[in-house]
């Protein structure tokens, strides 16, 4: 009887698609004494990769999941289990075929070759198809399915035969122990294993597994629907697993896919049907495998009828049967990205988990490289499991948002939309005023945050066309001209935000400035009083965040970042606190999230404003830009931080959450007579920040981008040592492979005459509608895109090829399938509008 | 011929079953159900003699509206006319199950159909009592043969099939009679789509039972205790071969 | 202790009593306190001695008292049989074997008593003289349900492997009776006209093959499966296979073993590279010796087996064909 070894460098839980090519990548990165252990037999063991329908589409609007996406389709190629079969997505219905369109953009951005056909091309391709169906259809000749199974035991051979792997399958994990918020040992039915960094790879089991640990990975299992039917003669005369191209019928949410001389229909159309990872049958009570439950028929049903319609010739036939039914498990999650990376809960403990047979080898490689070095070279930013705030990792939450977002697996899902479940979790102090004001909240990290307020309609007819009015619905959906009438009244008076959904943190003790030095690029070793915005990059000199500092004290630092990326922010500072620091040099990193709100106040008459509110010295000379500190606003003591993100004069107000409701209605008192407004987030994350030319992480800024290509580079960079300095210095010697360009569309106007405008993830091409390429090799795309009332413009964010970054440069943006005419407005970070900062420094 | 075909709605279960916490039935929460493998063949041959008589098959069960599922299966399968006799299964014993049958036959007699066959399986696949087909045979006074793998009909009369240890055994009798089925004899469809969309518009007819049941005399159930392992290992890789071949050779097949 | 007569249907087999028979006779000795044994359609005499070893003090040989009417198998005729001496010795446990045949006729007994009967029983819990629990196999023998017969003759057949043979304590040569059983045309309605060794159809090679060679997802393709087949030539065997296999169209239907496929109980099962899933499981367990060949020594398959080797099939397989063929010459 084997058992399992007594200690591993490194242990890998599961032996699905993600499990084996994390040990393979690992082995070829170096490592060694990695023990691989799954519940289930081998090869498959019973997880959602063995009834996994295995095809791969590699458009996706995420660039983040499409880089995986390709990056394991050339894996398994070169594995020799991909076979291409080509793929299109059909649709019925016009709104259908202008997804497609979008589809197209996004084909075009990363680079893939795509298509718009036809119903008769889709029927040349795929006879059985009945072209009076659909109206259209999005051709991709690189889609493909995949022996994932095969890919596998390929991966683990590969593993085993460089000495690196153990594998022992049938070894269930029955606990994991942690000392000193550290995994120490994996305890299994076989015997313990002794290890300091361990891998949940269990896909659907994975938050059962990491609540032995005192971790989560808030995934939940969920039901995808498939039948096979067969055999099909039209199918059976054809040599091979697959000869016809599958089809993707995206208006009923189903898929037909070739295999052999059947035919498999899967769904996404049906009811959520969750399942508990405790509930999940163990292999002995299991009919046919744990996560193959027994399919319930009445869900299918009408699926069945739609997929009778598109594909009559095959599906009518009496004599063709359906002989393998089954509601097949798989991981769903929140916000619908997979769970990578070291749990925040405990060290050494990493989560591999919700990933698609598409995304694995690449997942597998990407993570691998991560656990090696800190760096793997796909950015994985989105999918990082430290994103998670506590609510969003409890089972409702989880349930709520993956009951949604199931039915938009196929669906038509806008950029701005909106989650309707579990809202109303995180309320700023000021939330019953917001209401009160007609704020339309959208969702960011659980906090309610006003988008835009009603209350401001009236100044729509104060600025008439200057708030840009959008005539196309997909255009204007999630969006208002209010929020431009906000900016503008901004722009002119002041704007009061609320900006409670800031993440902040302390760095605290004798060697917080050390710790927060080593690192931020940025010197920190400043006045107290000083604010001092700074990018965060990983060791390969790409973007880890950017952020403020504000120096409080010679031992206190307060971090500010955005609510969005606060967690994983907080959890790359306190993994650099000092390890053994001792009593001279210790720093911690506190959470202050909860305990303080902040309060927007910017525009020419914030100085008025808060003048009325203080008697302490606001003046430029007495308060200058870049610094904070403490001041009385009426009876509330106030930390005010005199920086901007929308190009204006005034400040960002903290202190106590419970004191946020009154300095938000003195604000307002004092802000009336000055015709200041409530100001959403509309403008405060688009309109304010591109017409000053402001970076957003998340959109300009990733790790694959660098300081130099985002034109943010100071003329020194300081003696003191931070991480990616090093690479920081080098891209400083070199030419940027992309920069970084401000755009303005110079006509909106479409075939049909209605204007039209972008919303981000376009790709931009050159004068006449040719492919550009930077120097990376990839095509330039709309990173944000978003109105600059004050230029009366429509504006563009994008990395351009060195060669095309020139002011005044002429070029298109590709927008639904159309081309419109767009001009290079900035290469660096010179804004368009007010170019020198006065206003900010006024 | 018109022909009536009975199933029963059972968990579909793997190897390993849990209980319910009363002892009394099987937690099938995790589980999906099905027909037995027996019952699966008898729809078979209900279908394929309804189509060579020119009769009809009709879907018969015994058990809550949870059954309709089993029910739309077979009518997806070329059944018609499903039946259900609604009553909570757990607490009937096979005579109460045959009576409640025998009731069905008898009113569609006076109805005007006449089951030249009445078919079920052999023995259920959950309670195992392999003896409804015999007490219905002796409800309606008819003959009975058990464990029937194929059967022929030719106007009146029956010749059914048994495969045993001897061979073949085959029985002439006259219809109607009732025929319980043994697996094996023939290999059971799979539904088709059109089939499926057939049995979703089906319309069941809903019989309430009319006597009171007699019960089954279940105490509880209990799971067997695991069998230890018992494995002997011949060896690894090519080199067992002719350990292998000895163990053969000692076991007389390997000639 | 039981003060119940037993009555035991036995199933001769070529003219001696049956293994299950035996069991049978074993079996009711435990749970009653005299045996009697029935049996129809042989001779009563020629098995007297072995019923008497196994406990039985008289078998009574049924005679159908118009003509030759048990020369063969009636159901309901056998279970008038049963009923006859029921009467004639007095007893209220009747029991047979949980054969098709055993569980056929006593149904048929239940009917003509009006009492319950219990199929497939592995033992007697308990026992009053008028209400005995016995457990018996449900769910394809998954789990054992207690059952409660309360009538006034208790109906059971007896599950195969229920107990061991055994010999009586004191055996002696049981006293042969005659039993005249007065028939009715209708008992013999049902009745057995003719056995062929009927044309196995496409599983029923599989189904009745002393050797099975069982494939599953190891052999890796359908162009896998020729040292598969040749073993099974080489033994005289079949070739069954799991599930997958047959889904994944590597090998046909009839081929499969499992719930959803064929049920086997050959002498020797040989699974290659098979796992041993439940499915599976409930196909092959009937098998008399199971020698697994896998490369998993965890494999549910292998730790069920009675005898493996663990290694690659592709390996194993064609060095035991090789091994056949040499020792063949």
């Amino acid at each position: 009887m084997a058992t399992v070894p007594s200690s591993a460098r490194v242990v890998v839980i599961g032996a699905g698609i993600v499990g084996n090519s994390l040990v393979h990548h690992l082995a070829r990165l170096g490592w060694r004494d990695i023990v691989q252990i799954d519940k289930g037999p081998l090869p498959n063991p019973g997880g959602s990769t063995g009834h996994a329908s295995n095809f791969i589409f590699p458009v996706d609007h995420s660039r983040e999941i499409t880089d995986l996406t390709l990056d394991s389709m050339k894996q398994y190629k070169e594995m020799g289990v991909f076979t291409e079969s080509g793929g299109f997505e059909v649709a019925r219905t016009e709104e259908r075929m202008e997804e497609l369109r979008r589809r197209m953009s996004s084909a075009k951005a990363w680079g893939i070759e795509a298509e718009l056909v036809t119903p008769e091309q889709v029927a040349e391709k795929v006879p059985f198809l009945d072209p009076s169906v659909i109206v259209g259809a999005f051709w991709t000749p690189s889609v493909g399915v995949v022996d994932s199974l095969r890919a596998g035991t390929i991966m683990r051979e590969r593993a085993l035969e460089a000495g690196a792997l153990t594998v022992v399958p049938n070894a269930e994990v029955v606990g994991l122990d942690v000392e000193e918020g550290r995994i120490r040992r994996v305890r299994t039915d076989q015997g313990d294993i002794e290890a300091e960094t361990v891998v949940i790879a269990c896909g659907v089991w994975s938050p059962r597994i990491a609540r032995m640990a005192g971790a989560h990975i808030p995934l939940t299992p969920a039901v995808h629907q498939m039948i096979s039917v067969g055999p099909v003669p039209v199918l059976a005369e054809k040599e091979g697993e697959i000869s016809f191209p599958i089809v993707r019928d995206m208006d009923t949410f189903c898929y037909e896919r070739q295999h052999g001389a059947d035919m498999e229909v899967g769904s996404y159309a049906h009811r959520p049907i969750l399942h508990d990872p405790d509930e999940i049958p163990s292999i002995e009570q299991s009919k046919l495998s744990p996560t193959e439950l027994p399919f319930t028929e009445e869900d299918f049903d009408p699926q069945l009828e739609q997929a009778l319609e598109l594909m009559p010739e095959i599906l009518g036939d009496e004599s063709v049967e359906i002989r393998y039914a089954i509601n097949g498990l798989l991981s769903l999650t929140p916000d619908g990205a997979p769970v990578l990376g070291e749990t925040p809960e405990v060290k050494g403990l990493w989560s591999a988990a919700a990933v698609w047979i598409k995304e694995g080898p690449g997942v597998g490689r990407a993570v691998a490289e991560w656990m090696t070095d800190g760096l793997p070279e796909i950015d994985l930013g989105h999918s990082d499991i430290a994103r998670f705030y506590p609510h969003q990792r409890t089972r409702s939450h989880i349930r709520a948002r993956t009951s949604e977002s199931f039915n938009k697996t196929y669906g038509i899902v806008h950029p701005g939309e909106q989650w309707e479940s579990d809202r109303g979790s995180r309320l700023s102090p000021m939330h019953a005023d917001e209401v009160a004001r007609g704020a339309v909240f959208f969702e960011t990290a659980g906090w309610e945050r006003p988008h835009w307020y009603e209350s401001n309609a009236s100044l729509l007819e104060e600025y008439g066309d200057r708030v840009m009015p959008r005539e196309h619905e997909w255009d204007s959906r999630w969006w208002s001209p209010i929020i431009n009438a906000e900016h503008l009244a901004m722009r002119d008076r002041a704007g009061i935000v609320d900006l409670t959904a800031f993440a902040i943190f302390d760095v605290v003790g004798p060697g917080a400035m050390e710790a927060v030095q080593r690192i931020t690029v940025a010197q920190v070793d400043v006045k107290v009083g000083r604010v001092v915005y700074t990018p965060v990059l990983d060791g390969r000199g790409g973007f880890r965040s950017d952020l403020t500092v504000m120096r409080l004290a010679w031992d206190r630092f307060r971090v500010v970042t955005g609510g969005a990326h606060g967690m994983v922010d907080k959890k790359w500072f306190a993994d650099r606190m000092p390890a053994d620091g001792g009593a001279d040099n210790w720093a911690a990193v506190v959470d202050l999230t909860s305990a303080y709100t902040t309060i927007g106040l910017w525009g020419p008459r914030a100085r008025d404003i808060l003048g009325q509110l203080t008697r302490d010295d606001i003046s430029h000379e007495g308060f200058g830009f870049g610094t904070c500190r403490d001041i009385e606003v009426d009876s509330l003591s106030v930390l005010a931080s005199r920086i901007s993100y929308v190009g204006e004069l005034g400040w960002e107000l903290h202190l106590p959450f419970e004191h946020g409701a009154k300095l938000w209605s003195l604000l307002h008192e004092a802000g009336e007579q000055h015709g200041a407004v409530p100001v959403g987030i509309g403008v405060y994350g688009t309109t304010g920040r591109i017409e000053k030319g402001y970076r957003a992480y998340g959109f300009e800024l990733d790790a694959e981008r660098t300081i130099i290509e985002a034109g943010m580079q100071r003329p020194k960079v300081k003696s003191a040592d931070f991480v990616g300095r090093e690479a920081y210095l080098k891209q400083r010697e070199e030419q940027p492979a992309a920069v970084l360009c401000t755009l303005t569309v110079e006509d909106h106007t479409s075939r049909s005459g209605q204007k039209r405008y972008m919303l981000g993830g376009e790709p931009i091409l050159s004068k006449d509608g040719g492919e550009l390429l930077d120097d990376h090799g990839h095509r330039p795309y709309v990173t944000t895109a978003g109105s600059a009332p004050s230029l009366g413009k429509h504006v563009l964010m994008a990395y351009l090829p060195p060669s095309e970054a020139t002011v005044g440069n002429e070029l298109t943006v590709s927008y639904m399938e159309e081309l419109y005419p767009v001009r290079v407005g900035s290469v660096d970070t010179t804004a368009l509008f007010d170019p020198e900062n006065e206003r900010v420094k006024s | 011929m018109d022909v009536l075909v009975c199933i029963k709605r059972v968990p579909d279960t793997g190897g390993a079953i849990t209980l319910t916490d009363d002892g009394m039935g099987v937690d099938s929460r995790l589980l999906g159900h099905t027909v037995s493998p027996h019952e699966e063949a008898a729809v078979e041959l209900a279908v394929q003699t309804a189509k060579a008589t020119g009769g009809s098959a009709t879907v018969l069960t015994v058990g809550t509206d949870d059954s309709i599922e089993q029910l739309r299966n077979a009518v997806a399968l070329g059944c018609t006319s499903p039946v259900l006799v609604e009553v909570e299964p757990d607490r009937l014993g096979p005579a109460d199950v045959a009576g409640m049958i025998a009731d069905v036959v008898r009113r569609h007699e006076e109805r005007g159909t006449s089951y030249g066959l009445v078919l079920l399986g052999n023995d259920a696949a959950d309670t195992g009592d392999f003896q409804v087909g015999v007490r219905l045979a002796y409800e309606l006074g008819r003959p009975v043969v058990t464990g029937v793998s194929r059967f022929e009909v030719d106007g009146e009369e029956v010749t059914a099939r048994v495969e045993s240890t001897d061979g073949t055994d085959v029985y002439r009798l006259p219809a109607p009679a009732v025929l319980t089925v043994m697996e094996g004899g023939v290999e059971p469809r799979y539904p088709s789509v059109p089939g499926r969309m057939k049995a979703k518009k089906a319309v069941v007819e809903t019989v309430e039972p009319t006597h009171e049941p007699v019960g089954n005399g279940r105490v509880r159930l209990k799971l067997p205790p695991a069998p230890p392992t018992r494995v002997e290992i011949l060896g690894e890789g090519a080199s067992a071969a002719p350990a292998v071949v000895d163990l053969l050779e000692k076991l007389g097949v390997a000639r | 202790m039981s003060t119940r007569t037993a009555l035991v249907l036995l199933e001769p087999t070529g003219g001696a009593l049956s293994e299950v028979s035996a069991e049978s006779l074993t079996f009711a000795r435990h749970a009653a306190a005299e045996v009697h044994a029935l049996v129809v359609g042989a001779d009563a005499s020629t098995l007297a001695e072995e019923a008497g070893r196994l406990g039985a003090t008289v078998v009574h040989g049924a005679a159908a008292t118009s003509g030759d009417a048990f020369s063969a198998y009636a159901p309901a005729a056998w279970a008038a049989a049963v009923v006859a001496a029921v009467e004639a010795s007095g007893a209220t446990l009747v029991l047979a074997a949980g054969t098709p045949r055993g569980n056929e006729v006593l149904a048929h007994v239940a009917c003509r008593l009006g009492v319950a009967m219990a199929a497939n029983v592995v033992q007697v819990d308990g026992d009053d003289g008028g209400s005995m629990v016995v457990s018996r196999q449900v769910l394809g023998g998954t789990a054992l349900e207690e059952m409660r017969l309360t009538d006034r003759v208790a109906l059971l057949t007896v599950a195969g492997h229920a107990c061991e043979i055994e010999p009586a304590a004191a055996p002696a040569a049981a006293e042969v009776r005659p039993l005249d059983v007065a028939l009715d045309p209708r008992d013999l309605v049902v009745r057995v006209v003719e056995t062929v060794a009927g044309e196995p159809d496409a599983s029923g090679a599989l189904k009745s093959a002393k050797v099975v060679v069982g494939a599953g997802r190891g052999v890796g393709s359908a162009d896998g499966f020729k040292e598969i087949t040749d073993l099974a030539d080489l033994l005289g065997g079949a070739v069954g296979v799991s599930r997958v296999v047959t889904s994944l169209g590597w090998r046909p239907h009839h081929e499969q073993v499992g719930q959803t496929g064929s049920r086997i109980s050959p002498d020797v099962y040989i699974p290659c590279g098979i796992s041993g899933a439940i499915q599976h499981w409930a196909g092959c367990s009937s098998a008399k010796t199971i020698l697994a060949i896998n490369t998993d020594a965890e494999a549910p398959m292998v730790t069920k087996a009675h005898y493996a080797v663990i290694g690659d099939l592709h390996e194993v397989v064609p060095a035991i064909n090789e091994e056949l063929r040499r020792r063949r010459g």
